[in-house]
């Protein structure tokens, strides 16, 4: 009861209008900073931190600069899905599942119903972890401290396991595309040594390693264009699509068939976001690796399922609220974004830490309850936005072409702000292509990237304390089940394949 | 289609050999600690930090010697597809929009992100594209400007001007 | 790339403007644009939080005509940072915040051809401070039954810090070389990492900064046993220094900013009195005093000597636990 009571308190405050106002300022900003590939919330919520220090000298309290931040951070999240889903390049490492089937679908004809199945998986995720989150914050907190190193390993390799079965049907180049992404992701400054590695012809720009989105923009944004440019010939637009408000409508109306994947996205989206570390990526992929693996009918996804929509953006929705439980109840940062709103938090002058919500009952409980209200703007903002993103769509292909070469340069600038990058990226798109045309798998890659630098350092840290042995992945309680669930997962394709071939036998 | 497999193979083998070696290179200022020294298992520790760029870089090595084998018996498909890896249209388009992108790049450097923009723009949509002057050149304008409001202005992230850094400086005196 | 004749363009825009519109301005450096403020670790660390939080005195007070840009460069343990700040093609307009790795990483890694001498020395904002933290359930509760503990556990006692080689991982060496302990030492991304791997009781102690532990300090989960600091630290009165407990050792952390290699004698003075007023703010003084830094202002020759000082300190202590040679 007391809970609901704090609660409705926090409501009271969350819809003041000047909070109210702040929220949607903060969704639209973040919708759009979002939509654009390569940035992503942090970059919004960095950008506009000084900003907020005007806010709370206006109000003299630091609930409605959180309240405003709070608003890109979920904006940010339902953007993510728009250029994966129109463009068909991930704007952030969340979002690459979304191009997995929301691409696919957008090329049907279809990206009405892939936009609004992303925002509403989105809606629901974000709701579903907000009441979780109200209701066992403090206890799930201490289960976030129970996951160590190895713990986080296992669930990294859990992450993998789900995506044995991502990769074409030629097992030797999957294999290999997985090998390189994850090569590629130990490249510059090894933090367990102290050491520079794969410092490629000793390029001092190789030194700050081989980043995700230069990858990501890479294959997706110019290896995938100049691809599409190559077997389009001479086709003039991407896909044809109708702008209209009713198609919306009914797009909403359909969105029940992708109820299994949201649920399964909001509730392992949220446990994964609430892991230090880990954050909405990881979440995201498993999810839809989870989905696909309880399917009905797993031969859909990649092909455009709702599912495959649904799942990603309801998870990583979900891993953002779950990324907020460990900076509320106990000051860490559950994800880079989170880390910029602990730093928010200082300049505004409250000490993050285990005591928050004993000691400042009047700022937790507002943004909590801005959490809600902001879930519900974003939904509304987002459908109102839809017809503007699919007349992009519409746009003669001569034109969206050249618009998204420019994104991705631009973006992969803005991202990280370095040349270099920007010409690795061109480089990569255009090695993305050959290899695109001989039939690689590149999507293994970009996954690897995406999980390799948080699992390598995690396996030695682990095996520095246990002085080398890997028996630590086993005997450790939460840990032990993780790993042999996820072995036994990347095992099981090799034995329906061998069990096929020997059936294969018979027969013939 | 078959050549093209073999040769990309053969490429991405000599890569990966390579990939093994740099994961051995000892560090810029022990240069006596020897090649290979890190990519073992070192006791007590675990691995060295060499030990998984070598080991990923020699299963990629296997991989590629597995591709070049399904290319002898024939069994992956571009292995025994008969048609050209990239037609005269393909190749045609390879170079007018991979050389247009490298063509963006140097420009950046010496004009900027805003004036490679415009440039480029103009090089798609009215050389490649043949849309008319009126429409590309509003584009080419309006994209360059629109970009600088959203970077520059709101999102304060300064893209670099190149040469044209001196025709900034009155606009980030009305704008920043 | 011709950097001077990059800057022979800006320096005659710049003269066309100032002719034109500004006559009187003639020798003080006013920035012409945006001020490239490079934070040389990552996001929501110790190092970007100040940095932002000086972006945002800044802005507020409206102490420069140009805005200050903060761009994160945390690749290769300051590596990415040194190395744009030497290769800035416009040096006026491009200062950076720094950490202890603007000594250790430029002598752990020559090929990047970097001289921290060469940089300007704009201001040194603070310097910030270790304590040696341990759980509350670990039942220790001074320095001596550290000592007795963490050398009766042997390997088993391990220490949490935040990479190879850098400040805290100097502190455990000088523990294990002075007290016959052998503490293990795990890296981890970042200081905050570490605070929440101690309280989650996977390692058995940390060297943090008060401003990462000090959430877990006021709910009683860590305990802080000696600092390392040359006097007690006013926000621990009761925690005694090493020094107190006869070990001669004490390190800080520079919170300072400097200005490119190359920056002109007239920009430097500009953001040497910039943030001189920064560091006069309320603001600063209050976090100053609220995360327990220590330091004073420091500009200019003063700075650089303080470099040469600290580098060929590090110097020692690197090779010493022969991280170079």
């Amino acid at each position: 009861m007391d809970i609901l009571t704090s609660l409705m308190g926090g409501f009271l405050v969350a819809l003041e209008p000047l909070n109210l106002g702040l929220a949607v300022l903060g969704v639209v900003v973040g919708l759009f900073v979002g939509a654009m590939p390569g940035l992503g919330s942090v970059n919004g919520v960095a950008i506009l931190l000084p900003f907020t220090f005007v806010i709370q000298s206006m109000t003299g309290s630091a609930t409605s600069p959180m309240i405003f931040l709070a608003a890109i951070y979920y904006g940010a999240m339902y953007g993510g899905a728009i250029s994966s889903i129109t463009l068909g390049i991930p704007g952030a490492s969340t979002a690459v599942a979304t191009t997995f089937d929301g691409r696919p679908l957008a090329l049907k004809g279809q990206a009405d119903r892939a936009l609004v199945t992303a925002a509403v998986a989105s809606f629901i995720g974000g709701t579903i972890a907000n009441v979780l989150f109200t209701a066992f914050a403090p206890p799930l907190a201490s289960v976030a401290l129970k996951f160590g190193d190895p713990e986080i390993f296992a669930l990294m390799l859990l992450a993998f396991a789900t995506f044995v079965g991502l990769g074409g049907d030629d097992i030797p180049k999957t294999i290999f595309s997985i090998c390189i992404g994850l090569v590629l992701a130990t490249v510059g400054f090894d933090i367990v040594s102290g050491e520079p590695r794969l410092i490629f012809f000793d390029i001092t720009g190789f030194s700050h390693g081989v980043r995700f989105l230069v990858l990501a923009i890479g294959v997706y944004g110019i290896g995938e264009m100049i691809w599409t440019v190559n077997s389009s010939r001479y086709g003039s637009t991407m896909s044809e699509v109708n702008v209209s408000f009713s198609r919306v409508l009914a797009s909403i109306r359909k969105f029940h068939e992708a109820w299994k994947g949201t649920l399964i996205g909001s509730f392992l989206g949220f446990f994964v976001g609430i892991l230090p570390a880990a954050g909405a990526t990881p979440g995201s992929l498993m999810s839809y690796g989870v989905a696909k693996m309880t399917s009905r009918n797993p031969e859909e996804y990649g092909k455009g399922s709702v599912d495959g929509i649904a799942a990603p953006e309801a998870a990583n929705n979900a891993a953002s609220t779950g990324a907020m439980l460990p900076m509320m109840t106990l000051g860490i940062p559950g994800s880079p974004t989170t880390a910029v709103l602990l730093a928010g938090m200082v300049i505004w002058g409250l000490q993050p830490g285990p005591l928050l919500f004993t000691t400042q009952p009047d700022f937790v409980w507002p943004l909590i309850g801005s959490f809600y209200v902001s879930n519900i703007v974003a939904l509304l903002v987002n459908l109102a936005f839809i017809p503007l993103f699919l007349w992009m769509l519409r746009m003669p292909f001569t034109i969206l072409a050249p618009l998204i070469f420019v994104l991705s340069l631009v973006g992969t600038f803005a991202a990280y702000q370095n040349m270099f990058d920007v010409w690795l990226m061109v480089l990569v798109g255009i090695a993305a292509f050959f290899l695109r045309l001989l039939d690689y798998p590149l999507a293994p890659a970009v996954l690897a990237i995406v999980l390799g630098p948080i699992a390598e350092p995690k396996l030695r840290q682990s095996l520095l304390f246990s002085d080398g042995d890997f028996s630590i992945f086993f005997t450790r309680p939460i840990a032990g089940p993780i790993t042999i669930i996820a072995i036994i997962l990347i095992l099981l394709p090799m034995f329906r394949l061998i069990r096929r071939k020997i059936r294969g036998n018979i027969t013939t | 289609m078959r050549k093209a497999e073999i040769v990309t193979a053969i490429v991405l083998a000599i890569l990966s050999l390579y990939f093994m070696w740099k994961s051995g290179e000892p560090p810029a200022w022990n240069p006596d600690a020897g090649r290979f020294a890190n990519v073992g298992i070192i006791d007590g520790e675990g691995p060295g930090s060499g030990f998984w760029p070598f080991c990923l870089s020699f299963v990629m090595f296997l991989s590629c010697c597995w591709i070049m084998v399904n290319w002898f018996r024939g069994t992956s498909a571009p292995s025994q597809s008969t048609e050209p890896f990239l037609d005269a249209y393909g190749r045609k388009m390879l170079l007018l929009v991979g050389g247009g992108l490298l063509g963006f790049l140097v420009m950046i450097e010496i004009a900027g992100f805003y004036g490679a923009i415009f440039l480029f723009m103009i090089y798609y949509m009215y050389v490649l594209g043949r849309h008319s002057v009126v429409q590309t050149l509003s584009i080419a304008t309006a994209l360059p400007v629109i970009s600088f409001f959203f970077f520059d202005v709101a999102m304060r992230i300064v893209l670099p001007k190149g040469y044209m850094e001196p025709l900034f400086i009155p606009l980030y005196d009305i704008f920043l | 790339m011709s950097i001077r004749k990059r800057t022979l363009f800006t320096m005659i825009g710049a003269a066309v403007l100032a002719a034109v519109s500004l006559p009187t301005s003639v020798a003080a450096f006013e920035p012409t644009k945006p001020i490239d403020f490079v934070i040389m670790a990552g996001k929501g660390g110790g190092a970007d939080k100040m940095a932002r939080l000086m972006q945002s005195i800044i802005e507020q007070e409206d102490l420069s005509a140009r805005p200050v840009v903060p761009t994160n460069k945390p690749g290769g343990s300051g590596a990415e940072a040194l190395v744009h700040l030497n290769g800035a093609s416009d040096p006026d307009h491009t200062i950076m915040v720094t950490l202890n790795s603007f000594f250790t990483t430029p002598l752990r890694q020559p090929g990047l051809d970097v001289d921290i001498m060469e940089f300007a020395p704009v201001g040194r904002m603070a310097e910030d401070t270790f304590l040696l933290w341990v759980h509350k359930d670990e039942g220790v509760s001074s320095f001596d039954e550290f000592l007795a503990v963490a050398k009766e556990r042997g390997d088993g006692w391990v220490m949490g810090g935040t990479g190879k080689n850098s400040e805290d991982n100097i502190i455990t060496d000088f523990l294990n070389s002075n007290y016959g302990l052998s503490i293990k030492y795990i890296p981890y991304a970042g200081g905050g990492e570490v605070a929440k791997q101690l309280v989650g009781q996977q390692i058995t102690s940390s060297v943090n900064n008060p401003s990462e532990a000090l959430g877990f300090f006021e709910s009683g989960d860590l305990i802080p046993l000696v600092a390392f600091t040359d006097e007690r630290l006013p926000m621990f009165p009761d925690v005694p220094t090493l020094k107190e407990s006869g070990g001669d050792f004490s390190y800080f952390m520079q919170r300072a900013v400097v200005g490119a290699p190359g920056m002109s004698d007239e920009a430097a003075t500009y953001y040497s009195d910039l943030f001189t007023k920064v560091y006069e703010s309320d603001a600063w003084q209050e976090y100053k005093s609220s995360k327990s830094l220590m330091g004073d202002f420091m500009a200019g020759d003063d700075l650089k000597a303080y470099w040469d000082t600290q580098r060929a300190r590090h110097e020692d202590i690197l090779k010493a636990s022969g991280a170079i040679n």
